[in-house]
């Protein structure tokens, strides 16, 4: 139990310095100086930053929706079809989840290199999409196992047409799974750095590598400290949100 | 009545797929179904063949290709980009990579039983909180909580401070920019990923089976040792293998607070990839990496499946 405790501290207490340095007047966070918003205001004056955030949200948005729309096809034919063909398919849908990030960004970009594909936020999304789909058919596939298929023969033999049958029975029951993994894939895709580093082209950032840079070179320790503790709010404002959503009503 | 007669006719539908199946005949309906697979099938299975099959065999391609001076990939095959693998800087890169992830991957699954014991103890109500409070942390940019380290280990910080005045921490000596840092900060960013795993199988562990060891006269260590850890033995792989096999691709964590003596090959691979533009170096490393990486999930397949059967 004990320990249990301690690890949640670790966890915390380095979170916990970030919002504090946020609002300390020394320039290096190392001893506190005082209270000040100066850090709030630098960040709002950086333009780079906003237009990395724009990047991101197009790139997850997209990216996220290509996944639900594939990783929703793998899971139904993972689930629906026993075969050969689906055990090639299933080793296909692991990879991406065990293949560290950085092969992933490195094979890609020989990829994109070796077709002459010039590098932008196009061929980030289609990195995105690709270890996305992995994590979205995973969300669907537990959806479906408690999904009885029987209520489609049902609906077949009350007159619906195959289609129909999947529009007004099948989709509606299974849209929070696909929602579920399409908000993974969301986060996962907003979150990413590593793949995002090797395919992306020049001029196009998104909001994590103008994270690295700015700790990388420019140590502006501060102004990153602001920026995540804003970030952190939207997190945790996330996290509240979703629980009062899917928490049982009284 | 009619569910009734719904099963029965889904079963008698499927009974006379396999009949026909197992006859060997093509009958319309299978065709229809062997159909309805590839549809189903063909979206997924051939973007992730397009884009993760063929790029990785391509990594074991290129890795044989010729340096290019101007940077893309060179003509011509060569067995040159392994030679690296006979200069000792690189054996001693290899060799950290190694015990970075193994030391890592060993106090993360350290860390993480007691956390997954107490958890899955503890009052049932109780448990999605305490889950909850262990994942919100990670929900939070990876590069952000990188960085909180960065500042806690800064040579100027508290910290350092601290233990140098009570002489824990010599006058030139710095907490970050070394291998330690990076087993550190790599634990906190991995260790809800040991826990996890351990979690979900210490819950569906029978407790009750400690009580009866302890019963029979089995010392507290004793029936800890030789029942519950064989009872979460998949638990315990699986954590194994999703730490480990990450952390020998670490690239982020050695680059930010590792410094010189932290590098792994991860590094490596992204300085020949960005610095030096050489494709083909960074692609025999990453075909190195790719096969010992390879090794653990070949493990744990033959595990998993052992146990399955």
């Amino acid at each position: 139990m004990i320990t249990t405790w301690l690890v949640l501290a670790f966890f915390y207490m380095p979170i916990g310095v970030l919002i504090l340095n946020s609002f300390n007047l020394s320039r290096f966070g190392t001893r506190w100086q005082g209270y000040t918003f100066k850090w709030y205001e630098r960040l709002l004056e950086r333009d780079d930053l906003w237009a990395a955030l724009l990047n991101s949200l197009q790139v997850a948005a997209i990216a996220s929706i290509g996944a639900m729309i594939l990783g929703t096809c793998a899971a139904f034919a993972l689930h629906r079809h026993r075969s050969r063909l689906q055990t090639a398919h299933e080793v296909l849908i692991t990879m991406p989840l065990v293949l560290p990030e950085i092969l992933m960004g490195m094979s890609l970009l020989l990829l994109f290199v070796s077709l002459g594909t010039q590098l932008s936020l196009m061929t980030v999304t289609i990195a995105h999409i690709t270890f996305c789909i992995s994590y979205v058919t995973l969300v669907v596939q537990s959806r479906l196992q408690d999904f009885d298929f029987q209520i489609v023969d049902a609906a077949r033999d009350l007159g619906a047409t195959r289609i129909q049958a999947f529009r007004k029975v099948v989709l509606p029951l299974i849209a929070p799974g696909i929602l579920a993994g399409g908000l993974l894939a969301f986060t996962l895709s907003i979150d990413d750095f590593v793949v995002t580093f090797f395919v992306k082209g020049p001029g196009a950032d998104t909001l994590p590598v103008v994270i690295y840079s700015m700790i990388k070179k420019s140590r502006e320790f501060p102004v990153i400290n602001a920026l995540s503790t804003l970030l952190l709010m939207v997190t945790f404002l996330a996290v509240w949100g979703s629980q009062r959503l899917t928490a049982p009503k009284v | 009545m009619t569910e009734w007669a719904f099963a029965k006719r889904a079963a008698a539908r499927k009974s006379s797929l396999h009949a026909q199946v197992r006859a060997g005949v093509p009958s319309a309906t299978a065709l229809k179904k062997l159909r309805q697979e590839i549809l189903a099938t063909l979206p997924s299975f051939g973007w992730l063949a397009f884009f993760v099959l063929v790029p990785t065999l391509l990594v074991l391609a290129i890795a044989f290709r010729k340096t290019d001076p101007a940077g893309g990939i060179g003509a011509g095959w060569t067995l040159g980009q392994f030679e690296i693998f006979t200069q000792s800087s690189i054996l001693v890169l290899l060799w950290r990579t190694f015990w970075i992830s193994a030391l890592t991957t060993g106090i993360c699954v350290a860390l993480a039983l007691p956390v997954a014991w107490f958890v899955a103890r503890v009052r049932k109500e109780w448990r999605p909180r305490l889950l909850l409070l262990i994942i919100v942390p990670f929900w939070t940019n990876f590069l952000i909580r990188v960085f909180a380290w960065n500042q806690i280990l800064h040579s100027e910080g508290g910290l350092a401070r601290f233990l140098r005045a009570i002489h824990l921490l010599g006058e030139n000596d710095s907490l970050l920019f070394n291998s330690g840092a990076v087993v550190l900060v790599s634990v906190y960013t991995y260790l809800p990923f040991a826990i996890l795993p351990l979690y979900a199988a210490a819950e569906k562990f029978d407790f009750g089976l400690l009580d009866a060891a302890r019963d029979l006269g089995a010392t507290a260590f004793r029936s800890f040792w030789s029942v519950f850890l064989p009872g979460i033995r998949k638990g315990i792989t699986t954590a194994l293998v999703i730490v480990f096999v990450p952390m020998l691709g670490s690239y982020v964590v050695p680059d930010l607070v590792g410094g010189t003596d932290g590098q792994m090959i991860g590094n490596k691979i992204a300085q020949r990839n960005f610095a030096d533009r050489n494709l083909p170096a960074a692609s025999a490393m990453s075909a190195i990496l790719t096969l010992a990486v390879l090794t653990p999930l070949l493990f744990r397949r033959r595990e998993s499946n052992e146990i399955s059967s």
